[in-house]
């Protein structure tokens, strides 16, 4: 659990504070505080690098697009497919529990509310950051190790704008279309499931979910899932462009990045969730 | 005016000093080689010589132009000036080599994409490697690679070029066709050259000048039969291979 903690997650600082001599089996507490606090610094630097470099010409249209379709068109299955998952549990696991409450003809709108607002964003924000952060962080890793990052700030291209930039902002494109892409799949096959126990119209199914529902409800929580695309673009580019030992600090990086993203994602989660609240409602 | 020019430099990691107080120049056209043991701080040299890595103290100029503390933009324009062949030659491993090469000349050149590919091709041509053009970096010996590296290194017209180790890991086959590319670059440019490397045999033949490193410092300095005539302990022991 330590080894995981120390070098999967922030293998910088953590390992650090692991490598000195610790009672038992725990990390120095004020060790691992600082290690935490030191690795947001040099990310909100990193951060800051990045948006300075996309500001300046000339712009990499052409990278951006290359890394969009890398983004989107490779994520569009998986994504698909999580989405019509989530759609046929939601389907299954609510029908039951609302005929137990007489509100059976709710299941529509609890499908579709539950997907829009909360089940669709989530899940797309963490299988793209599987998918993507784990390609992202393990790419750029090896560039790293290999020197052909050096080589190409060496060539007067600034990689933070290259190579991060592209990147994050691909991500940041692509994730509010695949939230949608997640949302139609999940809508579609929980009507399917529906159906199959209950026949209904698909008319009426959408009718019955959309009833009450305002744009506000779909735009909010789709857009907010450019900043989960911002976070895995961010984090991974970061984790890969700092690795360091050979092919193991590939594996790290690319591991840390799912991993950090995806906790990244949950815990913003909560802030989006009650700011689109404050905001929207 | 010296090209290159080093005053009082230091660097150091994590509380090991891997320069410490270097002085040294580089004229206009020269060849200088850099010799020293694996991890005499020889890389980090080049590094900071193109702006990879900063130095702790001290100054760098590179035609007259203080590089410690440039601006990123401004520091661009000196890197364009010079040409990096690195040690495992960091080619770009999703681009095929024709894209390799014209990668520089898309970024800082208006060249029209016939005309990329034109240079990229000319340049393949000079290190041998012109029937290559579609392959990846993947497909290539170590040997060729360090080829399109240099082909890479050229594509700018660069003053100046450093070589990381050059002929590390080559067969001496191999070796001695790199060093001779390098001194046909030499003869037909006349740019500066900085060669890191421990390869004694292959500094013999191309420098005009050698520096040796020890433990971060400049030990001794000067042509190659000076370096032979050498009274230095590290540098005897180091000559002949009996460290």
């Amino acid at each position: 659990m330590r080894r995981l903690f120390t070098t999967a997650i922030f293998p910088g600082p953590f390992a650090r504070a692991a490598s000195r001599p610790a009672k038992g089996e725990q990390l120095p507490a004020i060790e691992m505080v600082l290690g935490v606090i030191a690795w947001f610094g040099e990310l909100a630097s990193f951060c800051a690098k990045v948006v300075r470099a996309m500001f300046v010409r000339p712009f990499e249209a052409a990278e951006f697009l290359r890394q969009f379709d890398s983004v989107g068109a490779t994520s569009f299955p998986l994504v698909a497919l999580a989405g019509a998952a989530t759609g046929v549990v939601l389907s299954m696991q609510t029908r039951d529990s609302l005929a137990r409450f007489g509100a059976k003809s709710m299941l529509p709108a609890v499908i579709i509310f539950s997907l829009i607002k909360e089940t669709g964003p989530t899940i797309t924000g963490l299988v793209v950051s599987g998918r993507v952060g784990a390609g992202i962080g393990a790419e750029l890793g090896s560039m790293k190790v290999t020197e052909q990052i050096d080589a190409m700030e060496a060539s007067a291209v600034d990689p933070h704008k290259f190579l991060a930039g592209t990147r994050i902002l691909a991500c940041i494109v692509a994730l509010p279309l695949l939230t949608l892409v997640a949302d139609f799949f999940g809508v579609a096959t929980g009507w399917v499931t529906t159906t199959i126990a209950d026949p209904i119209a698909m008319q009426y199914f959408l009718n019955r979910g959309l009833s009450g529902a305002r744009f506000s409800d779909l735009l909010a929580p789709t857009f907010k899932t450019a900043f989960f695309g911002f976070i895995i673009g961010l984090v991974s580019c970061f984790q890969g462009m700092r690795t360091s030992g050979g092919t193991e600090g590939v594996g790290r990086s690319a591991t840390s990045a799912v991993l950090l993203s995806s906790l990244l994602i949950i815990l913003s989660d909560v802030i989006l969730v009650r700011l689109t609240i404050v905001f929207f409602s | 005016m010296s090209e290159i020019e080093l005053k009082n430099v230091t660097k150091s990691f994590a509380q090991q000093n891997v320069l410490d107080g270097i002085d040294l120049t580089v004229e206009e056209s020269e060849t200088m080689a850099v010799l020293g043991r694996s991890g005499a701080g020889k890389s980090i040299l080049l590094k900071l010589l193109i702006g990879l890595e900063k130095p702790d103290s001290g100054s760098i100029s590179i035609e007259g132009r203080e590089i410690t503390g440039l601006a990123s933009k401004d520091l661009n324009e000196i890197r364009k000036q010079i040409g990096f062949l690195f040690q495992q030659a960091a080619l770009y491993d999703s681009m095929t080599i024709e894209q390799n090469i014209e990668f520089p000349l898309r970024r800082h050149t208006k060249l029209s994409r016939d005309e990329r590919r034109a240079r990229a091709k000319d340049l393949l041509v000079n290190v041998g490697m012109e029937s290559d053009l579609d392959k990846l970096p993947a497909e290539l010996s170590g040997g060729m690679k360090k080829r399109v590296g240099l082909a890479r290194a050229l594509a700018l017209d660069p003053r100046i070029v450093m070589f990381d180790e050059p002929t590390a890991g080559l067969d001496p086959v191999t070796s001695a066709e790199i060093d001779d590319l390098i001194l046909k670059l030499k003869k037909k440019r006349r740019i500066t050259c900085v060669i890191v490397t421990h390869d004694i045999r292959s500094a013999k033949h191309i420098s005009d000048r050698v520096v040796v490193l020890d433990q971060g410092k400049i030990v001794e300095q000067g042509t190659f039969s000076q370096l032979e005539r050498s009274e230095n302990p590290f540098v005897m022991q180091f000559l002949r291979g009996s460290l």
